[in-house]
């Protein structure tokens, strides 16, 4: 299982990726294989500022629903437009083109609760 | 034996069943276009032998059993005496003396207490559901496929009949060609003890058509496409067959005094409030089963009973039971997705052509 060390992770399966005061959020190579195929990606909190644990979007497996949070409290700059059209990318590189949103951290110290790979790799692996 | 396939198994109906092995969506596009192979063990079976299996039969369910023939496959349901509908299942006319009714896993004791609550005649019954095994290959040249495990002709015969073979070494094979996928096939019943031996041949034979193992998530996309109901979803104890567009499996005839038959014709003659009605969506967005129907002004007309995006259409496919006043086709309806309303338009079935 790809668990990159340079990100940070939380318990729901995000990837947090950190760029100055910017971040970028996607899912974990662990919750792209457990959905199953990726069929629909929305994002409609574009520029909202949303806590920490607050819902950001909704990720559509052919057979399941999931809600994805944010990792830190944050704005929400950028989604992904790949995924409109071509969601599946989540798929093939969650790490990578399968980024979902871009964030403007509302306080950067929020980042030390989350869990780092070798924390992570625990959870999953149980 | 799933698991050493790299199956993802869950409890199904009380059962360890395989839900998805590659994924959903290449496994559905073997079935529609090459060819799979569904264990569907946990169907039910019971057989119906004596004087009076036909009496029975023909008394419990809509279709008419008089007009099936030795080898006949039908698809009917059992309605419960209220309008409602106990199971859908399929019956096999082996002779007017026996005949073998397939029904859904979930139902297996609530049919088996029903059939046997309503054997007034001391019919035969016997229910062989733990005893026996089934496989579905399913695909366009699945009998082509499959052809090289007999030596009894199988790629002519007709949709929706059955011959008992021998079939990969095995005798007294139970072989039809009936599939809950609309992508054509077969389905083959055996005793347990056989079904190692079995799968293997079949997926041996079916190598150089490119057979995959399919798991019962796509058997679910696969059936909605084709807008084939499922029971728990689309019909159940409260559905009458009528609403449930089942009218072409319920038959007014003479000499068919069927359960609820006065009701449900009168429902026929009269119409009904509600039916089940297929939609697509025209605008982004997947309806999942109990998302609500609303009008143009967002007031609720009915929930969806069955939903996905569809793998092959690439779009959001449903169906749900909404009033008459909105069941025309082209009708405009919306589907309440996470408060929004996405619109959607009533069309017909199936939704996937080929």
């Amino acid at each position: 299982m790809n668990i990159p060390a340079n990100l940070k992770y939380t318990k729901d399966h995000e990837w947090i990726s950190v760029q100055g005061d910017e971040a970028v959020v996607g899912i974990t190579e662990f919750a792209q294989k457990e959905l199953g195929d990726i069929v629909f990606v929305e994002v409609e909190t574009l520029d909202e500022t949303l806590d920490a644990e607050e819902t950001f979007g909704t990720i559509e497996a052919v057979k399941t629903v999931s809600d994805m949070f944010m990792p830190v409290g944050g704005t929400v700059i950028a989604f992904n437009e790949t995924l409109v059209d071509v969601p599946e990318t989540v798929n093939k590189d969650p790490y990578g083109e399968g980024w979902i949103i871009r964030i403007k951290m509302t306080d950067k110290s929020e980042l030390d609760a989350l869990l780092d790979a070798q924390a992570y790799k625990a959870i999953i692996e149980g | 034996m799933h698991h050493d396939m790299g199956g993802k198994m869950v409890p199904f109906a009380g059962y360890e069943m395989p839900v998805q092995f590659e994924g959903i969506n290449v496994e559905h596009e073997t079935a529609r276009l090459a060819l799979g192979v569904f264990d569907v063990s946990h169907m039910g079976e019971f057989w119906v032998e004596g004087p009076d299996a036909f009496e029975l039969v023909q008394r419990l369910t809509t279709n008419d059993v008089a007009a099936l023939y030795e080898g006949k496959v039908q698809y009917t349901c059992f309605p419960n005496g209220k309008g409602g509908i106990v199971d859908d299942l399929l019956v096999y006319k082996f002779s007017d003396t026996k005949y073998l009714l397939v029904v859904n896993a979930a139902n297996i004791d609530k049919d088996w207490a029903w059939v046997n609550a309503n054997n007034t005649r001391g019919v035969k019954l016997t229910n062989a559901s733990d005893a026996t095994s089934q496989l579905a290959v399913q695909g366009p040249k699945a009998l082509e496929a499959m052809q090289a495990l007999t030596s009894e002709t199988i790629t002519d015969m007709e949709y929706y009949t059955f011959k008992v073979l021998e079939f990969a070494g095995v005798k007294n094979v139970l072989f039809s060609t009936t599939g809950y996928t609309g992508a054509g096939g077969c389905e083959i019943y055996f005793e347990h003890a056989d079904a190692e031996k079995i799968y293997k041949a079949v997926l041996e034979a079916g190598k150089p058509f490119g057979i995959k193992p399919i798991g019962l998530a796509a058997r679910d996309t696969l059936r909605l496409e084709m807008g084939f109901c499922l029971y728990g979803n689309d019909i159940n104890d409260t559905t009458s067959p009528i609403e449930a567009g089942l009218g072409w499996i319920t038959k007014f005839v003479e000499n068919n005094p069927f359960t609820d038959r006065a009701l449900l014709e009168k429902q026929k003659a009269e119409g009904v409030d509600k039916m089940l009605k297929a939609f697509e969506l025209t605008d982004k967005g997947i309806p999942r089963q109990h998302y609500e129907i609303c009008d143009a002004a967002g007031y609720t007309i009915g929930e969806v009973t069955s939903g996905t995006m569809s793998p092959m259409l690439k779009k959001g496919i449903g169906m749900g039971y909404v009033p008459k006043s909105h069941s025309k086709l082209g009708t405009e309806i919306f589907i309440k997705v996470r408060d929004k309303l996405v619109p959607a338009v009533i069309v017909k079935l199936p939704f996937y052509k080929g």
